[in-house]
């Protein structure tokens, strides 16, 4: 039975019609709850626990990496450290953080709508992420320690010969329920953005985020099943005897690595687009100004995304078996469609009235950081400079720099977005020193890397040539790595001193989109009002009446709900 | 609807082109199902949104002068909580844990999956009363 939404009728509701919702509390409402902010704030807080873990390995990493032959840990354990702390980071914190916790609170919101569209399914994502992370980490209790043949575990390495042991095995089957987690949410969220959008919020109306998020699922549904197939195949190689990546049994183990980068590209994107989608709102915002070339932005994001599914063996080039200038070809142009988004976020600041709060400071990290990885990947675009690089620091310097690129754009989503999700703000002046140990952090951690790559430093090696040159470069690169470390811990501890201090109200930035126009935190369903809709700025455009996106004629005012109405919307 | 439809058509196109180009050029075929493969994932339900879409009185979401009033969403259908979400991930999570320590742990994996879909599915159709 379903109630219709018919604000002049009333309507009686399952629960009798009261604003307040009335379920499980403490740890039973986190069992139970199908609220898209409860699983949003968990999927949160899980994934933030995620990235403590993997920035703890990539300590231990950079500890080791400090001095030549350094022996802080064994070589095998090196070996699980630089596997698992990608993993980590890739399959357990970018991705759910971005399309799992900020998505998953902020997009039903954005639009307008009372929850996600599958608030059951929703939980099950949640369930089967930790879970699946859960399953992953636990590989360092087994007697053979956690996977380590790298994040992308190339056949043959990864197969049953050169890599026996639970490790491994755990590592399959946690990245087989994180897999499925990010397909449920893929789900829920194109469910969600085609049918569940507030009257009058046209696809061309909704926020940048909202379409980022909206582009991220269709890629998540094209590209998470292609590596579910390929980690059951590479399952099936390890324990039933099958020989689909061995050469041995006549199988192609270069069949690994299309499976795996087809989905390991688009996956980039995939943890990129909603990053950029919370710069986008960020710049905006604290501009003053509308999006420069809010189609153009869509567009670029279209574009990226359907390119970004046809470069994937660019990853590939030094195999020799595949076609360079097709995936060269494919992967210049994706620079095209970015650097529009370059040019559009630039636009957005150009003559605004800029305000250099630690979100806006983030975003501007953001695009520094991200136009240095950028760049450099299109150098990696071009076979005769990849077969130079392949392998060495300069792709980790590169990868490094698009990556931190994101951490700024999620902290600069954290605080922009976390006093709606929590009602309260954080203290600006922790948030500004966490920004400035960070950006420097970054990039004295990955601009040496860049010369140590050039100068051939391979990756995935716990020792190196006792050369005076690489050992300072080594270590300022270390330097910036502790740096970032103990902005991670302002962080914690800016949370914890400004816990419940400094209430946010509805909308503490003047902010555009719909999402600052109810309480913060929201009350269960989200709205007990809603604006009209008139343009991409509707929360502008009701608290500025005389400055409004687009003139439509007379102030039409706000439909407002009564409070029995106000539980069915 | 429309808007939804041709996003999907388009992506589906997209496929159909690179496929033709990517797979008479690389004579490799990994590339080339995958690629097959995802123009069918643009056109069956973008097909299936534009059928649609021509067939359906418009959207007040898909209307630029819609008033707040019009809203058709759709609200109780679901339960404002449920226990089944977290019964059948544990459950999954033992299915997964039967692949690595034996496969045992198959009887309480698939008893929670099984136990998860009766009461979830029961649940959905009191649509949310207790």
């Amino acid at each position: 039975m379903t109630d219709v939404l018919d604000p002049p009728v009333h309507v009686e509701h399952h629960d009798g019609g009261h604003e307040e919702h009335h379920g499980p509390t403490g740890i039973l409402n986190w069992l139970t709850s199908t609220d898209h902010k409860v699983i949003g704030l968990s999927y949160t807080v899980t994934s933030v626990i995620m990235l403590v873990i993997g920035g703890l390995f990539a300590e231990i990493i950079r500890g080791q990496l400090a001095t030549p032959n350094g022996t802080l840990v064994s070589l095998a354990q090196y070996n699980e450290l630089f596997t698992m702390h990608g993993s980590v980071m890739i399959y357990l914190f970018a991705g759910p953080f971005a399309f799992g916790a900020l998505a998953n609170i902020i997009v039903p919101i954005q639009i307008g709508a009372p929850d996600m569209a599958f608030p059951r399914l929703n939980a099950l994502s949640y369930w089967l992420y930790l879970t699946g992370s859960i399953t992953m980490l636990s590989g360092f209790f087994t007697a053979g320690g956690a996977a380590n043949f790298g994040w992308v575990g190339y056949a043959p390495l990864s197969n049953s010969l050169n890599t026996p042991g639970a490790g491994a095995d755990l590592w399959i089957g946690g990245l087989l329920l994180t897999g499925f987690s990010a397909i449920f949410t893929g789900v829920n969220l194109c469910a969600t953005i085609f049918y569940l959008r507030a009257p009058g919020m046209t696809m061309f109306r909704m926020p940048i985020f909202t379409w980022n998020m909206l582009v991220t699922a269709i890629l998540i549904l094209l590209a998470f099943p292609v590596l579910t197939a390929g980690l059951v195949m590479l399952y099936a190689d390890r324990h039933f005897g099958t020989h689909i990546f061995s050469v041995a049994g006549g199988g192609v183990p270069v069949l690994w690595q299309h499976i795996f980068w087809f989905w390991g590209h688009p996956e980039v994107y995939i943890l990129a687009l909603p990053f950029f989608g919370m710069v986008t709102e960020v710049i905006a915002v604290f501009s003053r100004k509308p999006v420069f070339g809010y189609k153009g932005m869509i567009f670029a994001t279209l574009t990226i995304a359907a390119l970004s599914l046809g470069v994937w063996a660019h990853h590939m080039f030094t195999t020799g078996v595949v076609l360079l200038p097709f995936f060269s070809i494919m992967s210049l142009l994706i620079a095209v469609p970015t650097g529009i988004k370059m040019f559009n976020w630039i636009g957005t600041m150009w003559k605004g009235q800029i305000w250099f709060s630690t979100a806006m400071l983030m975003a501007l990290g953001f695009l520094f950081t991200f136009l240095i990885g950028g760049l450099t990947g299109i150098y990696l675009a071009s076979p005769p400079l990849d077969f130079f690089t392949h392998d060495t620091y300069f792709v980790i310097a590169h990868f490094h720099s698009v990556v931190m690129a994101l951490v700024f754009g999620g902290m600069a989503g954290l605080y922009y977005w976390g006093p709606k999700f929590t009602g309260y703000l954080l203290n600006e002046k922790f948030g500004k020193m966490q920004f400035w140990l960070l950006f420097i952090g970054t990039q004295l951690f990955t601009i040496p890397l860049y010369i140590l790559g050039l100068d051939g430093m391979p990756r995935r090696m716990a020792v190196y040539p006792n050369d005076p040159q690489w050992k300072t470069l080594n270590d300022i690169s270390t330097l910036g790595a502790v740096l970032i470390g103990l902005s991670t811990v302002l962080f914690v501890i800016n949370i914890v001193v400004s816990w419940k201090k400094y209430p946010a109200g509805d909308n503490p930035w003047d902010a555009q989109t719909l999402e600052w126009f109810t309480t913060s935190p929201p009350p269960h369903h989200n709205f007990y009002r809603l604006p009209q809709i008139r343009s991409e700025r509707p929360t502008w455009d009701h608290n500025h009446p005389n400055y409004r996106s687009l003139q439509h004629g007379v102030h039409e005012g706000v439909h407002t709900l009564d409070a029995t109405e106000e539980s069915h919307v | 609807m429309k808007v939804e439809a041709k996003i999907l058509l388009g992506l589906g196109l997209f496929f159909g082109l690179m496929c033709l180009v990517y797979w008479n050029w690389s004579l490799e075929n990994a590339g080339g199902v995958m690629m097959f493969a995802g123009m069918l994932l643009g056109f069956l339900p973008g097909g299936y949104y534009y059928w649609w879409s021509r067939r359906m009185a418009p959207r007040p979401e898909d209307n630029p002068q819609a008033a707040q009033a019009e809203s058709s969403v759709v609200v109780g259908a679901f339960p404002g909580s449920s226990i089944f979400p977290f019964v059948m991930g544990m459950g999954a999570f033992f299915v997964v844990l039967a692949l690595v320590f034996g496969i045992w742990l198959l009887v309480p994996g698939l008893g929670l999956v099984v136990w998860a879909l009766l009461g979830g599915t029961a649940e959905g159709r009191r649509s949310g009363e207790h």
